[in-house]
């Protein structure tokens, strides 16, 4: 056992060099940050002077891999949006109204009159004939031939929509395929423009991850609070441009079926009675710029896509002299009387708008709305000072802890106890190497993982040593008593660390944040320092047994 | 001369007084599940909902002034404590803020925040929020769910993993150590009404590894001597592999204690219920896998007849001494 071959010595010792490396960075935090952030700016293009200057802070040839410092270490805003799913369906079947309206006004003959109906549930069509009650199946065929095929994996054969009939009434749903086949797209828009939006302001590092069916996490590093964080995402409803009933200034109008009564934005008191169906939504639009109109007040011009394009030339031709409205966040922008035809699909936005506000907006157009609404589940915000000081005091506790820890072990064993000294060393520096190259992040919890680690990795330097001690009794001469020792700790060793492994995976599995930050370092902890007990301690004392040939051990 | 905890030979008898320990833990058991039914938890807004936020100012928290300026708003049950730490500096003044979760809100309020630092800053215009945090009725009750699955997800998992290397009595006797350390812990923060948020989940399962971790040791010991001395009377047996093992359980207790006391005094208040939660966890961790842990399996007996072709049942996993 205490031969060790000359290549293992390399490897182990190889392995050890190369998680120091690896943490090294680390101990340079400030400084490695600072050139790994002009490094970044150089790559896209970036040439501000200085820049090469702060490039060249840390050699490019040594790793520059750092631990993330968690939200409560370094402050910032985290947020935990749901993505209100269901918001989509509403406007996904109210846009199947003039579709249908069109198919059944030409079947008009064979079904007679019919009018589409106040519903209870806001995501259907309840269509009801009033002369010809008896056709309503026929016309719920007609309508059935609108479905399409669901488009997704899961729900391939099936189609969009059900239509049933209810007595004279003709009622369409989304079928569950496709409401499921919407909430997937939902959520992956929602993530999307939510991304889109924090890399446009630029903050470093963000987390934008999907969690469950329709939950978003959002944690942002350095930003000032949750409020900023939330309007930056901004919790836009749809931007879209309706057809205008009417203007009323009376807040409890009754907006008719298939329309809605929406507010003016910067009009106290006005209302806009609006067809619930847009021409043109906020998805269609491909560019939005600030501008100023032709009296040189702020305003936003954009443009869309060409199918948005093709429908805002044909409306605009349609309607001349009519007003249409510019709905925003469910509040109408403005509602301009539409001059001539636009066949371009680009336009402008006027309203009293600051500079300012039209440049957001012009953001906001550009990183396209949110296509549901998000609900706050969870918003934290932690300010950088809070982080600091955890960090601090993190660092002295696991200072002050660490030389306690390897007083008290150089008290009790003595050589043995400053070979395991030196491999807890070597153990905390590995942990931070595997954290960097893993890319993990560290908690405030997280710390205290690595100052519990501390105190339980010389648990199997212990127990080798404490079997060293026992075997010396018994045993014929210190090298075989060295050899037993080891041997037959193993089993206690493996045993005890695997059930604190285990728990350590549950808690990493099932923990969110801070908790898994702390599972992460107790996880590495207990690999790093099964591996430094079992090769880098044993080769020490290989070595240290090489060179002394003690006669008597005294452990 | 080296320092030693334990003296070098000792031959103690555990089990003299077993009777007595186990009813002490069986007594402390039902005191803390006691005190955890009649009085509960005091939980953090991550189980309960609700919104707490952390104010520092360099004059000193008037706790009494500042509950005049926050009542008048209406939001139901607000506790202000002032927060000491020695790492904090002179002009540093700390208090926490919990407002309660607002009726009928699904998600957090921040118009509820607002209004909150509105009126302290009127009150304290040098105040400032450190850290705001909000958790919304819905995911708190999430969370307590995970909670719970989590840690007995992981009792369960050390159950099988111990009944497939040991016996299932070695098994019982450690997931009975367990959920004694795991009920006085519950039992101590309602007794104390320490704040119970999601780090001190994270302690508990902390606790339930090491526990673990101390039993597990003595136990692969009783594992080892019960081949050694076939006839010996299985107390013996016990007993000689506690005192065996006692000189490294004292030694890993008190490193790690050690290193989180440091943690405890040192590391600031944020952390500090997550940490007591782990010393405590410690001491009754090493306790109880003497005096739980090996007293129950001095009780449930254990097969002691190897000669027969059988004898590796439940073991056969653990011929991994190489």
């Amino acid at each position: 056992m205490l031969q060790i071959e000359l290549w293992k010595r390399v490897v182990i010792w190889g392995l050890v060099a190369l998680g120091l490396l690896l943490a090294l960075p680390n101990a340079f935090y400030t400084r490695v940050e600072t050139s790994n952030d002009a490094r970044t700016a150089l790559e896209t293009g970036a040439s501000a002077g200085g820049l090469e200057e702060q490039a060249g802070l840390w050699p490019s040839f040594l790793p520059s891999g750092l631990v993330n410092l968690g939200l409560d270490l370094r402050g910032g805003a985290h947020l935990l949006a749901e993505v209100q799913v269901s918001d989509v369906y509403e406007t996904r079947i109210k846009a199947m109204w003039p579709e249908v309206l069109t198919l059944l006004r030409e079947e008009r003959g064979r079904i007679g009159t019919f009018r589409l109906q106040e519903s209870d549930a806001a995501d259907e069509l309840r269509i009801r004939l009033n002369e010809k009650p008896d056709m309503a199946a026929e016309a719920a065929a007609l309508v059935r031939g609108l479905s399409r095929p669901v488009v997704s994996l899961t729900g391939a054969g099936a189609s969009d929509i059900e239509v049933t009939v209810e007595g004279a009434d003709v009622v369409i749903r989304l079928s569950e395929a496709e409401r499921l086949a919407m909430d997937q797209r939902t959520v992956a828009q929602a993530l999307e423009i939510i991304r889109r939006r924090i890399d446009e302001v630029g903050t470093r590092e963000p987390t934008i991850q999907r969690q469950g069916a329709d939950r978003i996490l959002i944690q942002v590093p350095g930003i000032g609070s949750a409020a900023e964080l939330k309007e930056i995402i901004g919790t836009t409803a749809q931007l879209t441009f309706q057809p205008v009933v009417t203007r009323t200034t009376n807040g409890d109008m009754p907006p008719g079926p298939g329309n809605e009564l929406l507010p003016s934005m910067d009009e106290e008191g006005v209302f806009y009675i609006l067809e619930q169906a847009a021409v043109v939504t906020g998805e269609e639009l491909v560019d939005a710029q600030p501008a100023f109109d032709q009296n040189g007040r702020p305003a936003v011009n954009f443009r869309f896509d060409p199918t948005g394009a093709r429908r805002f030339g044909n409306y605009t031709a349609e309607n001349i002299g009519s007003p249409f409205a510019i709905v925003l966040d469910n509040e109408v922008i403005s509602a301009p009387v539409i001059q001539s035809h636009i066949p371009g699909g680009s336009g402008i936005i006027t309203g009293n708008f600051t500079v300012e506000e039209s440049t957001n907006l012009a953001v906001l157009l550009r990183a396209g709305a949110l296509p549901a609404g998000l609900e706050f589940l969870e918003e934290r915000t932690i300010g950088p000072e809070l982080g600091a000081d955890s960090i601090e005091a993190g660092k002295i506790a696991c200072i002050v802890a660490g030389v306690a820890v390897l007083v008290f072990m150089f008290l009790s064993y003595g050589t043995f106890g400053v070979f395991a000294n030196i491999a807890l060393l070597v153990n905390v520096g590995l942990i931070f190497g595997l954290l960097s190259l893993i890319g993990a992040t560290l908690t405030l919890p997280g710390i205290a993982g690595i100052v519990l680690t501390i105190g339980m990795a010389v648990d199997a330097n212990v127990l080798v040593f404490e079997r060293i001690r026992e075997e010396t009794k018994t045993a014929r001469g210190p090298a075989r008593a060295i050899e037993l020792g080891y041997e037959k700790a193993m089993s206690a060793i493996i045993d005890a660390n695997i059930t604190t492994f285990i728990t350590a995976v549950i808690l990493y599995v099932m923990g969110s944040g801070p908790v898994r930050g702390f599972a992460i370092t107790l996880g590495l902890g207990i690999l790093t320092s099964v591996f430094t007990a079992f090769f880098v301690t044993r080769l020490l004392v290989a070595m240290w047994f090489e060179r002394r040939r003690p006669k008597t051990l005294e452990v | 001369m080296r320092l030693r905890l334990v003296p070098q030979d000792t031959n103690w008898d555990f089990f003299k007084r077993s009777k007595l320990w186990l009813g002490i833990s069986a007594v402390m058991v039902v005191v803390a599940l006691g005190s955890f039914l009649m009085q509960g938890l005091n939980y953090g807004i991550d189980f309960r909902g609700g919104t707490t936020i952390r104010t520092e100012s360099p004059t000193p928290v008037d706790v009494g002034a500042y509950r005049d300026a926050v009542a008048p708003l209406g939001l139901g049950d607000i506790t202000i404590t002032e927060v000491f730490d020695p790492g904090f500096a002179d002009d540093q003044n700390v208090a926490m803020i919990r407002i309660q979760a607002q009726d009928g809100e699904e998600a957090v309020s921040p118009e509820v925040v607002q209004q909150v630092e509105d009126a302290l800053a009127t009150f304290a215009p040098d105040i400032r929020f450190v850290s705001v945090e909000s958790v919304g009725p819905k995911v708190s009750g999430e969370l307590i769910q995970t909670a719970v699955i989590a840690v007995v997800l992981a009792i369960g998992a050390v159950l099988i993993y111990i009944w497939l290397r040991f016996e299932w009595q070695f098994a019982l006797g450690a997931v009975a150590a367990l959920v004694h350390d795991v009920v006085l812990t519950i039992g101590i923060f309602s007794e104390l009404q320490i704040r119970f948020d999601l780090a001190i989940i994270a302690a508990l399962l902390t606790i339930v590894g090491y526990s673990l971790n101390d039993t597990v040791v003595v136990f692969d010991r009783v594992r080892e001597n019960l081949r050694k001395y076939k006839q010996t009377p299985l107390k013996e047996v016990l007993n000689r592999s506690i005192n065996e093992t006692l000189s490294r359980t004292m030694m890993t207790s008190v490193t790690t204690l050690i290193a989180l006391i440091a943690l405890f005094v040192l590391g600031g208040d944020v952390i500090r219920g997550f940490v007591f939660a782990m010393i405590w966890g410690v001491i009754v961790g090493t306790y109880s896998s003497i005096f739980v842990a090996s007293a129950l399996l001095l009780r449930l007996g254990v097969k002691r007849d190897w000669t027969k072709p059988d004898n590796t049942t439940g073991n056969q996993f653990a011929n991994i001494d190489a």
